[in-house]
């Protein structure tokens, strides 16, 4: 970012030389952000395909393997994700209007929803180590070897079909994981420098870019839930 | 042109019409809907899954008060995913066996 070398002497100092006036600086760091995340709507989106495309090849066998994700887990993360997105634009919010402890207070619930995301992902990536649901050989000496008779597969639907739907899970759920682990260590920094009286109304647009990596994330689960979770449940079977 | 300042209540109120559609979205994944017509209960839950995702980048991501070139950004952006996934499986209905079950 353009400010990121500027010393904190208040607003006026935070205009870099090569822009005009805040207003034009603000509207590049926002126009930069939105073409990263164009970039990011790219790479998630070839994995939405991947998903689309063997989904299509294997239904069965990926409405047997949805089912058995842990369904209260998933939905209680959405909701987590969807709180953090309203604190996080409060945190906006309070930075436009200057309210210094408002916003570090956001922030930090921000932070800390973002957290409780991550403990339940942790919670059900354990479920599935426990379960032998890792895909391939991903963990010495844990291949994927699922408990049939959990899944009622339907005859043609094969172990590998299933296993493909857990190398789609673990690739988008991971990857989201990922940007989540990125943005809280965002938030922690925002909270220091927040914290130190450093974003006022003049300048705050760190603040307004990370909320819009923040929200992004938020937008890929809210696609993720729906089409892993709760593909096939009203097929009455699983449980 | 100065920067707008989105008020609390219209936060809360996008916040609430996300709650409400992930709690339809939860309760439709239970009902059979592909007596309709097949893939009825994708189709839905997608639906409502972008009208969710248009409301966050709408309000809380602010592009209804951006610039134009904003809007330009976010509409490119959906474009050319439309264009990997339209020439993908165009592709892909175009092979034997391309995306139905396998025997």
């Amino acid at each position: 970012m353009a400010v990121s070398h500027v010393e904190s002497h208040g607003a006026e100092s935070a205009l870099a030389h090569h822009f005009d006036n805040m207003e034009q600086q603000r509207e590049a760091g926002s126009i930069g952000m939105w073409v990263f995340l164009v970039q990011e709507i790219m790479f998630f989106g070839a994995l939405f395909l991947a998903y689309a495309i063997f989904r299509a090849k294997y239904p069965a066998a990926f409405a047997a393997a949805s089912n058995h994700l842990d369904i209260k887990l998933g939905a209680v993360n959405t909701v987590v994700l969807i709180v953090s997105s309203l604190t996080m634009a409060l945190a906006v919010y309070y930075a436009q209007t200057g309210v210094r402890r408002l916003q570090v207070l956001f922030l930090t619930i921000t932070l800390l929803l973002g957290l409780t995301f991550l403990g339940i992902k942790a919670v059900e990536y354990q479920e599935k180590y426990v379960d032998n649901l890792i895909p391939g050989s991903l963990i010495p000496g844990h291949p994927f070897n699922p408990n049939l008779e959990e899944f009622r597969l339907p005859p043609e639907a094969s172990v590998k079909n299933v296993e493909m739907f857990y190398w789609i899970y673990f690739a988008m759920t991971g990857l989201h994981a990922l940007h989540m682990i990125i943005g809280v260590a965002i938030l922690a920094y925002l909270i220091w420098k927040a914290w130190r009286g450093r974003y006022t109304p003049e300048y705050h647009a760190p603040v307004e870019i990370s909320g819009l990596y923040w929200h992004f994330v938020d937008i890929v689960w809210i696609f993720l839930f729906p089409l892993l979770y709760l593909l096939g449940r009203h097929f009455g079977g699983g449980h | 042109m100065s920067e707008h300042i989105v008020s609390k209540k219209v936060y809360f109120v996008i916040f609430g019409a996300l709650m409400v559609g992930t709690a339809l979205t939860v309760l439709a994944a239970f009902q059979d809907l592909d007596h309709f017509f097949a893939g009825a209960n994708t189709v839905l839950a997608l639906t409502i899954a972008v009208i969710k995702a248009t409301l966050v980048v709408l309000y809380f991501m602010h592009v209804r008060y951006s610039s134009r070139l904003t809007w330009v950004i976010v509409a490119a952006g959906i474009f050319w995913l439309a264009i990997m996934f339209v020439l993908t499986i165009s592709d892909y209905l175009t092979r034997p066996n391309g995306l139905t079950p396998p025997g």
